[in-house]
């Protein structure tokens, strides 16, 4: 079995991958995919600890987290959408409107 | 005044005071009435509207010749009761019913003193009604001035039928705020709308004195009743009495013109001149006169007190005088002078019991003579189109025979010629004035007789001016004598002028009426003695000088610039001016530093922290970017910072 430190160090570089792209990349679509690989890195480390205690709370969560990242993943490419057909951008940077 | 002369008079309050009143019976239990009728006139013709424009005026001169039928027979009932049982009580109803010892009822008071109030108030007033029929027949707004002329009737006849000061009180506030409606009946004018709130606030000044000692005689006596308070009089304290005396006075200064209140009653000109015949004739500047009278229990033990009376009525006859002879305007020439006549009333009331009943004589013959006065003064005006300047007037009595011997009628007793009023009742008061003795009876008694001479000087100015000489007016004006609804009043009252004086004054007859009220005073010299001589003389010698400036030399259509005397004179002696540099400028430098500190002080700390806090959050809302990924970015690190945290602790 291996071990569930790698399991643990996987999800922490998915995750740190994840947030880098978050804050570095401006397309929409691929800071998008940046929070699904958020997501699924603290859903590894959820189902991994899981499996350590044979606790089924932890695939609990994941199941939900995966329901809700779906969820959001709905609303944010329907706004992403109409912001693109408005404004033929998908940058994040170009929708800066709503400030001071 | 030495104690002696003091103590002297206590007694005679204690007799005074001892005559009771007893509850009316017959037909003065309707004593209500008189107050009934001009209600009942001011009411529907206040409230009725336009419906009632065309007979209005009918009714107000109803209701104030029903009220004068009515006093003429409770009049008639009182001569019908022997001299000491002639006080009747009538208890309209509980005002403040019983709380604990205290109760108030308004109750009438009928004596001699208030009859005869009751008489001038609606006799003369109801001839004013009359005459005002024809003068403000133009007015569209005739109804409404009747109604005032009525409430005007009501609150005077409250004042001096109340049995109580508080009542007596209401009837005060009602004289004032009828007063106000009439001199600034013509609120259009904006001189006339600033004469009426000036009268209306000097009038304040003497109310709060009036009020201040309705509260000292309620917190000394427990009583506000006149029976109440007269009776335990000579309890109190000799301060507490002589602070009641002088609150009473400022009271009075301020309805009766007097020194130093005296500023609004020459821009009371302003109102209609029936009003300022009403003002001053037959209501308001005789209320001060009254208050005095009808407290001679009080002031009688207050040798202070009486003694600052009389000093105001003194050096006010001689400042109206003085400023009736320098005045153009027909009306205030006379307001001078009724300033003037009232000093001498005053002086009279200050003199205590040798005193009371001459002042109301004065009253009571310079109710007729001086409202005919006005009312020839309101013709005049009338014929001229208006105008009131004497100088460009002259030679109207051709053009004017009935006011000019109705007018004369009035001269004559204001000057005091016998065999007219004003003789038998202001000699009286500069007799008695002389025979107080001691320095200030040579003082009072010396300001009198100059108030004089110089009452016959400005009066045959006014005279000569208007009546004599060339004629001064321009062409287009056509005077002519007045309607006879006009006239009539004034022939009444120039007979009045004639023979109410001598009337009242041989005989003893207004002395022996009033004596249960008043007290005694000491007999009198006569009324063809040396004094009296010598009056006449000095009223010659004034009227010689006006004869001779006024009438033997050109009159200049437009007034000379005149010594500094005349010309201080024609300012009113500067009563203004010293109003308002120490009453007007200091209130308003008041309100401006206050408005300062509020502006810089109190809305300045407001203001600070609102702007520091404005300022603030100007500057930190520039966090705001708009930027998704410094917002992503923030949230990192706030989360980073709570699972650090997290972590400290946990470790």
């Amino acid at each position: 079995m291996i071990s569930p430190a790698n399991y643990v160090a996987l999800a922490a570089i998915l995750f740190v991958i994840g947030g880098v792209g978050v804050l570095v990349r401006r397309n929409a679509l691929v800071v998008f995919m940046c929070v699904e690989l958020m997501l699924n890195a603290v859903n590894l480390a959820f189902v991994a600890f899981a499996r350590l205690h044979g606790d089924l709370t932890g695939q609990v969560i994941a199941f939900f987290v995966m329901v809700v990242a779906a969820a959001e993943v709905v609303v944010g490419l329907a706004i992403l959408t109409s912001i693109f057909r408005a404004r033929r951008s998908a940058s994040v940077d170009d929708a800066n409107l709503l400030k001071y | 005044m030495t104690g002696s002369l003091a103590g002297a008079l206590a007694g005679t309050v204690t007799h005074a005071a001892a005559v009771t009143t007893l509850p009316a019976v017959g037909v003065q239990r309707l004593a209500w009435l008189l107050l009934a009728f001009p209600t009942a006139g001011a009411t529907i013709l206040l409230l009725g509207g336009r419906r009632t424009n065309a007979w209005g005026h009918l009714v107000g001169c109803a209701m104030s010749l029903a009220a004068f039928g009515y006093g003429v027979i409770a009049f008639a009932a009182m001569l019908g009761y022997p001299a000491g049982q002639r006080g009747r009580e009538v208890q309209v109803y509980t005002w403040i019913p019983a709380i604990g010892r205290f109760h108030a009822n308004i109750g009438l008071l009928l004596d001699p003193l208030s009859i005869c109030f009751v008489l001038l108030i609606t006799g003369v007033g109801s001839l004013i009604h009359i005459y005002s029929i024809g003068y403000m027949s133009h007015d569209p707004e005739r109804r409404r001035f009747f109604g005032y002329l009525n409430l005007f009737i009501t609150a005077m006849l409250l004042l001096v039928l109340a049995d109580n000061y508080v009542a007596l009180y209401a009837g005060w506030e009602g004289v004032g705020l009828a007063s106000y409606l009439l001199i600034g009946f013509w609120q259009f004018k904006p001189a006339a709308a600033v004469a009426a709130k000036k009268a209306f606030v000097a009038n304040r000044v003497g109310d709060a004195g009036l009020s201040l000692g309705i509260m000292l005689m309620f917190a000394t006596f427990g009583s506000v009743s006149f029976a109440g308070v007269f009776s335990a009089a000579h309890q109190a304290s000799a301060t507490t009495i002589t602070a009641i005396g002088l609150l009473l006075l400022l009271g009075a200064c301020g309805k009766s013109a007097q020194l130093p209140l005296q500023s609004w009653l020459l821009d009371a000109m302003e109102g209609p001149t029936p009003v300022s015949a009403l003002i001053h004739a037959a209501t308001m500047v005789t209320a001060g006169v009254y208050l005095i009278v009808r407290s001679a229990p009080i002031f009688n033990l207050s040798a202070n007190a009486r003694l600052l009376v009389t000093i105001v009525g003194a050096a006010t006859l001689l400042f109206g005088a003085i400023i009736g002879c320098a005045k153009d305007d027909i009306k205030k020439a006379l307001a001078g002078s009724t300033m003037s006549q009232i000093g001498y009333m005053m002086l009279a009331a200050g003199l205590g019991p040798a005193g009371y009943a001459l002042a109301i004589a004065h009253l009571l013959s310079h109710g007729f003579f001086k409202a005919g006065l006005f009312l020839g003064a309101g013709s005049v005006k009338h014929a001229m189109n208006d105008d009131v300047d004497m100088r460009r007037f002259g030679g109207l009595a051709t053009a004017m025979k009935i006011t000019f011997v109705t007018f004369t009628f009035g001269y004559l007793a204001i000057i005091g010629v016998p065999p007219f009023s004003g003789f038998f009742t202001k000699d009286p008061i500069i007799e008695a004035a002389f025979d107080q003795g001691g320095t200030s009876g040579a003082i009072l008694g010396t300001a009198a007789l100059i108030g004089a001479g110089i009452t016959g000087f400005y009066m045959t100015r006014v005279l000569l001016l208007t009546f004599t000489g060339k004629r001064r007016w321009e062409d287009d004006r056509h005077p002519h004598e007045v309607s006879t609804v006009m006239t009539s009043p004034m022939v009444i009252l120039a007979i009045g002028s004639l023979g109410a004086g001598g009337f009242l004054m041989i005989a003893n007859r207004l002395i022996g009426f009033l004596r249960p009220v008043v007290g005694t005073p000491p007999p009198s010299h006569g009324f063809f003695a040396p004094l009296s001589w010598l009056t006449l003389a000095l009223v010659l010698v004034g009227a010689g000088i006006a004869w001779v400036m006024y009438s033997r030399r050109e009159v200049p259509v437009t007034a000379p610039r005149g010594s500094f005397v005349t010309v201080a004179a024609r300012k009113d002696l500067y009563g203004d001016a010293l109003n308002e540099s120490l009453l007007m400028r200091p209130g308003q430098w008041l309100t401006r530093l206050a408005v300062y500190f509020d502006n810089r002080g109190l809305d300045g700390i407001v203001n600070t922290i609102a702007a520091t806090m404005g300022g603030l959050s100007g500057r930190v809302r520039r966090v705001q970017t708009g930027f998704v990924r410094s917002y992503a970015l923030s949230m990192l690190v706030g989360a980073l910072l709570l699972v650090g945290a997290l972590l400290l602790v946990q470790l």
